[in-house]
């Protein structure tokens, strides 16, 4: 069956929400899988200590992006039905930024968060907290923000658009960035560490030591 | 001696560091029960969430979020407190639907399958454990209140960028949207740039 079924009206509103739940599921498995319950193991990445963030990001993106072309080659799925991801330039910007802030600040994520507050963690349930306070805040400013928040409109351009290359060229360029950075990672990862009582990559078990791939000396 | 089923615990979780300097810190050999399992590797991780998100593509048309359902429980949340504020607030008005709880909605089952999700990983990985995560020299009330200080920057930041790590980064990174890739480059820099003054909270 051609999908996506929900824009066809394949799906009823029950089995809607249902395959929704489903999919939350996975993704919240995969998500504590990869060590992402873990605000240190998260914030890592900003001190150069872990690199799971960019390794596991990247490859579900370019699993995804192949995937999705895959699937539209083969008549499988309708592209053109995708929502439209529009692009507003300077808010999502000024949005990036500021989500990068609070992000090694408060150690989570929107999805992180509820991973991390399913396993125990306190700090995620007060993060999620303060999630809804800054949305309250978002909503109370909104009428003064309003003319940044449409600034910026591109329309719904994506990178094929704003290259001019095939989408295919896209995906080969992407896989060939992605491969320079995982590249430039193992170079850090590999230097040798001046700092004493260095953490060396979290692997989420006590037996690090006499496991495979852990405290590194 | 077969030391497989035991595990080497160093007195300080995170202190494995100590190890390094001939590893005689506070470490003692106990049976295996009590370990955790490892994470995956990044790549088989990011490969599994790769594949869920383009399942989501393929049964609905849109990828994966978060930060939506967090503005759903913030209108609903709203309307109990005061009803018709949220209907009334010009941003929040578009998740009110009459007659419908803002929580009735897609993202709010996916965020409820990701919170159930992460419990069952969780708890088949044996890292189900009540604990505020924090850095050796950083005390629970500092965490805390950075954690909520976070949160609300971050809060306000997915309204900004019109979504999270998930639903920009992740969804839209993968749909190749411009603006989702501007954003991700963007988060990596706030990061980075914002991670020296907080060093004492992790490292």
């Amino acid at each position: 069956m051609s999908g996506p079924l929900e824009v066809q009206g394949l799906l009823s509103e029950a089995w809607r929400l249902a395959l929704g739940f489903v999919a939350g599921l996975l993704f919240g498995f995969f998500l504590e899988r990869a060590g992402f319950g873990s605000a240190r193991k998260l914030t890592g990445v900003f001190y150069l200590k872990d690199f799971a963030v960019p390794k596991v990001m990247l490859s579900a993106i370019l699993v995804a992006m192949v995937g999705l072309l895959a699937l539209g080659r083969a008549s499988l799925l309708d592209l053109d039905l995708l929502a439209a991801m529009p692009t507003y330039i300077w808010p999502q910007l000024a949005g990036g930024l500021l989500l990068g802030i609070g992000f090694v600040v408060g150690g989570y994520c929107p999805g992180t968060s509820a991973v991390a507050a399913a396993s125990g963690k306190w700090d995620a349930l007060v993060f999620m907290a303060g999630l809804v306070t800054g949305i309250f805040g978002f909503a109370e400013l909104f009428d003064r923000l309003e003319s940044f928040y449409f600034s910026g409109d591109l329309g719904d351009v994506t990178l094929a658009d704003w290259t001019g290359l095939p989408p295919a060229g896209v995906v080969f360029l992407l896989l060939l960035m992605a491969g320079a950075a995982f590249w430039l990672i193992g170079r850090i990862e590999r230097r040798p560490r001046k700092d004493e009582g260095d953490l060396g990559e979290y692997t989420g078990r006590s037996d690090a030591v006499l496991g495979t791939g852990g405290a590194q000396s | 001696m077969d030391l497989s089923s035991y595990t080497l615990e160093v007195a300080h979780e995170w202190d494995q560091g100590t190890l390094d300097n001939g590893g005689e810190m506070g470490m003692e050999l106990k049976p295996n029960r009590r370990s955790s399992r490892a994470y995956w590797a990044p790549f088989v991780a990011g490969g599994a969430l790769g594949l869920t998100l383009l399942l989501t593509f393929y049964l609905t048309g849109h990828g994966l979020g978060a930060s939506g359902a967090y503005t759903g429980a913030t209108a609903a949340l709203l309307e109990a407190v005061a009803p018709g504020s949220a209907q009334n607030n010009s941003y929040l008005s578009s998740y009110i639907t009459p007659g419908r709880s803002p929580l009735y909605s897609w993202i709010v089952f996916e965020v409820l399958g990701v919170m159930v999700g992460g419990f069952l990983g969780a708890v088949t990985a044996g890292r189900l454990k009540r604990q505020i995560e924090r850095g050796p020299s950083i005390g629970r009330g500092s965490r805390l209140t950075l954690a909520f200080a976070g949160g609300l920057v971050m809060g306000f930041a997915t309204r900004l960028a019109r979504g999270c790590t998930s639903g920009q980064a992740l969804s839209g990174g993968a749909a190749m949207a411009l603006g989702s890739w501007a954003f991700m480059l963007a988060v990596f820099a706030g990061g980075f740039l914002a991670a020296p003054f907080v060093r004492r909270e992790w490292q």
